[in-house]
């Protein structure tokens, strides 16, 4: 059963097109890796899965659902939440509110129960309740913007390379944090520069090269195909 | 650095008395027909030497001067005390602001006509600085053309009862929502729009609407304005000597009291109170509300924002139309004051003045905005001994605080919001 599928989706910035005709699919209960250099359109991919821009032509797909015309709003409502690229947490909102802030449409009592969730999978988020999110480290901004992204309680979380800028300890933390969303049952749809670990985590991974999909396989094939260590994994 | 500091002090020396010995160091005496013009008294003279040897030394030992200054603050008791509990901090809020409610209630009973007439502006002032602080302050878009709002509702008003004999309580709610209506449409097309675009587009919207009032001549009078605007009337009862629409009665003669005209005065002066007091509430009440968690959230970060499901039209368009709604409110009871106006009440200097406020008093807060119009407001008139100086005495404080207090007088405490736990 899959949970989200791009159809030979084209977008367009203006004139030039940034996705040549991609074809994704992500399954239910799958943590799904999407690698490529700067530039290849990996934050395009996701930002037409979000409708902004929407694709010129080819269907997005959600639970059997096409939203490919949709509005943004009414996507990010529709169980499926995103952790944008560099974190963008608000800053001047303490990390209570943060997560508050993501179960804007939820009710009190829900709000309640994904907040303790949250902090049960980051007690360092719990330590920092009352702190203003700005003041906090990059990675336990990237907790509170994961944190945040589930207080919505999504099927599917999109995250977009959430190892941007972190120490290496701390990208391991969040892989595992990943790792264990995946038992919880959500979808993870996963965006990376980061290959190495991101395909060793991934079920299946897609390879994006300049708008368009070049390979696709298990993570562990990916992980062990020349072309993939050439180009994405230092030879 | 010293050599540095020595070039520029002399500069700055210079162009005080390039500035100051012009204006103050000649005089116009009109002597029969002519006017001559006089060396001022050597006193004044020596006054405008000594002050560019004041300025001279100031920035020599600027830096000096401002690592003192840098320390003032420290010397403030209130600077390091503990900040209270919140729940005595809302309590004692709220008793401060009924006794100053209370206060303002009974207050124009003891003072000059013309105090009241003030206050009366000030009043308006702050429901506008109020309604431009949800679209600024709060949903961080740069409104430039605020006062096309405070321009629709008073001409509504004005419009409505020339040609339909409207009274001002029918007019009030039509006024705001019809301005409220105007944000609507202006939200539309500059949805798109942030910072710097946003604020030109505002602007223009703002002049597009003073010069249509100025040129419907046949149905705004363009330039010569809309007089005999009607007061406002208390059940029916008018504030005039003589009652002018049949049906109603005099407010002194119902109430068997001697006319003053000071009655009309108050009356207008406790109308502006309820109407600010209720905006303020009303405000305060949706800051605390989804919506204008909303609206901050939009101004932190937009990006975010929306990858939480937040509609950025919806969000948007509700700060605009709510700002212009309250414009419209302050509006009204402009038109209704002066019982005359012209589009040269709503010119860009009054946007300007409204933005002001708002940046004085530090973005988002609602108390700092008041305390801010109160002191914009009543500067300039406080200051009028100084006569045409007064400005300029305006402007010094505007810079001084800019100085000091770059966040504003109070600015924004982020009011905490907790969830109750639900047993």
């Amino acid at each position: 059963m899959s949970m989200l599928v791009l159809e030979d989706v084209h977008t367009h910035y203006g004139k030039i097109e940034a996705l040549h005709g991609v074809s994704v699919e992500v399954n239910k209960g799958e943590i799904v890796s999407l690698i490529g250099a700067n530039g290849a359109g990996k934050t395009t991919l996701l930002m037409t899965v979000c409708g902004s821009p929407q694709a010129s032509s080819g269907r997005v797909i959600l639970e059997g659902r096409d939203i490919t015309r949709d509005p943004t709003a009414s996507i990010m409502r529709s169980g499926i939440a995103i952790v944008p690229e560099g974190r963008r947490v608000f800053s001047g909102l303490t990390v209570e509110e943060n997560l508050h802030m993501g179960g804007f449409f939820n009710t009190k009592a829900e709000i309640r129960k994904s907040q303790d969730h949250v902090y049960d999978l980051f007690p360092r988020l719990k330590e920092r309740e009352h702190q203003r999110a700005g003041t906090m480290s990059g990675g336990e901004q990237q907790m509170l913007a994961i944190g945040r992204a589930l207080m919505s309680k999504p099927n599917m979380i999109i995250l977009d390379e959430p190892s941007l800028g972190l120490a290496p300890l701390v990208i391991k933390q969040i892989f595992e944090i990943i790792g264990q969303l995946r038992e919880e049952g959500i979808t993870v749809f996963l965006v990376e520069q980061n290959a190495h670990q991101a395909l060793n985590l991934a079920d299946r991974g897609y390879v994006l090269e300049t708008g368009r999909i070049r390979l696709h396989d298990t993570g562990k094939n990916l992980l062990a195909n020349p072309d993939v260590q050439n180009a994405y994994l230092g030879g | 650095m010293a050599a540095h500091n020595l070039k520029h002090a002399l500069f700055c020396a210079i162009v005080t008395l390039v500035i100051a010995y012009p204006i103050l160091g000649f005089n116009l005496v009109a002597s029969g027909t002519d006017i001559i013009l006089e060396g001022a008294k050597t006193r004044t003279v020596i006054l405008v030497l000594l002050a560019a040897v004041a300025v001279f030394l100031f920035q020599l030992f600027r830096d000096n001067v401002m690592a003192l200054l840098g320390k003032a603050p420290a010397l403030n008791p209130l600077a390091n005390r503990q900040p209270m509990e919140q729940g005595k901090r809302l309590k004692l809020e709220s008793i401060v602001l009924t006794l100053i409610i209370v206060g303002a209630l009974f207050w124009p009973f003891f003072v000059s006509r013309g105090a009241v007439d003030l206050a009366t502006l000030v009043l308006i002032y702050i429901m506008l600085a109020l309604g431009l602080n949800v679209v600024v302050g709060l949903a961080g878009l740069l409104d430039l053309g605020y006062v096309a709002f405070y321009a629709v509702g008073a001409y509504t008003f004005a419009l409505l009862s020339q040609y339909y004999g409207f009274s001002f309580w029918l007019a009030l709610p039509l006024g705001a929502l019809l301005a409220a209506l105007f944000g609507l449409v202006l939200g539309f097309p500059v949805l798109r729009l942030r910072g710097d675009y946003l604020a030109i587009v505002t602007l223009g919207f703002g002049e597009i609407i003073r010069i249509l009032l100025n040129n419907m001549t046949s149905l705004t009078g363009g330039p010569n304005g809309i007089g005999g605007i009607p007061d406002p009337t208390l059940f029916g009862m008018e504030f005039g000597r003589r009652v002018k629409e049949e049906g109603n009665t005099s407010f002194h003669e119902t109430l068997g009291i001697a006319y003053s005209s000071e009655h009309k005065v108050i009356f207008l002066y406790l109308i502006a109170l309820v109407l600010a007091v209720i905006t303020a509430l009303v405000i305060r009440r949706l800051m605390r509300m989804p919506v204008g968690r909303a609206w901050e959230a939009l101004r932190e970060d937009e990006i975010a924002a929306r990858s939480l499901g937040l509609s950025r039209t919806a969000v948007k368009l509700s700060a605009f139309t709510i700002g212009a709604f309250f414009a419209g409110f302050a509006g009204t009871v402009f038109a209704s004051k002066q019982g005359f106006i012209s589009p040269e009440s709503f010119v860009f200097l009054e946007s300007a003045i409204i933005l002001a406020i708002v940046v004085l008093g530090g973005m988002g807060s609602q108390i700092g905005v008041i305390l801010a119009a109160i002191a914009v407001t009543t500067l300039p008139e406080l200051a009028r001994e100084f006569s045409e100086y007064r400005m300029l005495i305006f402007g010094a404080a505007m810079v001084l605080m800019m100085v000091w207090r770059p966040q504003g007088l109070l600015p924004m405490r982020r009011t905490h919001i907790e969830l109750k736990a639900q047993e």
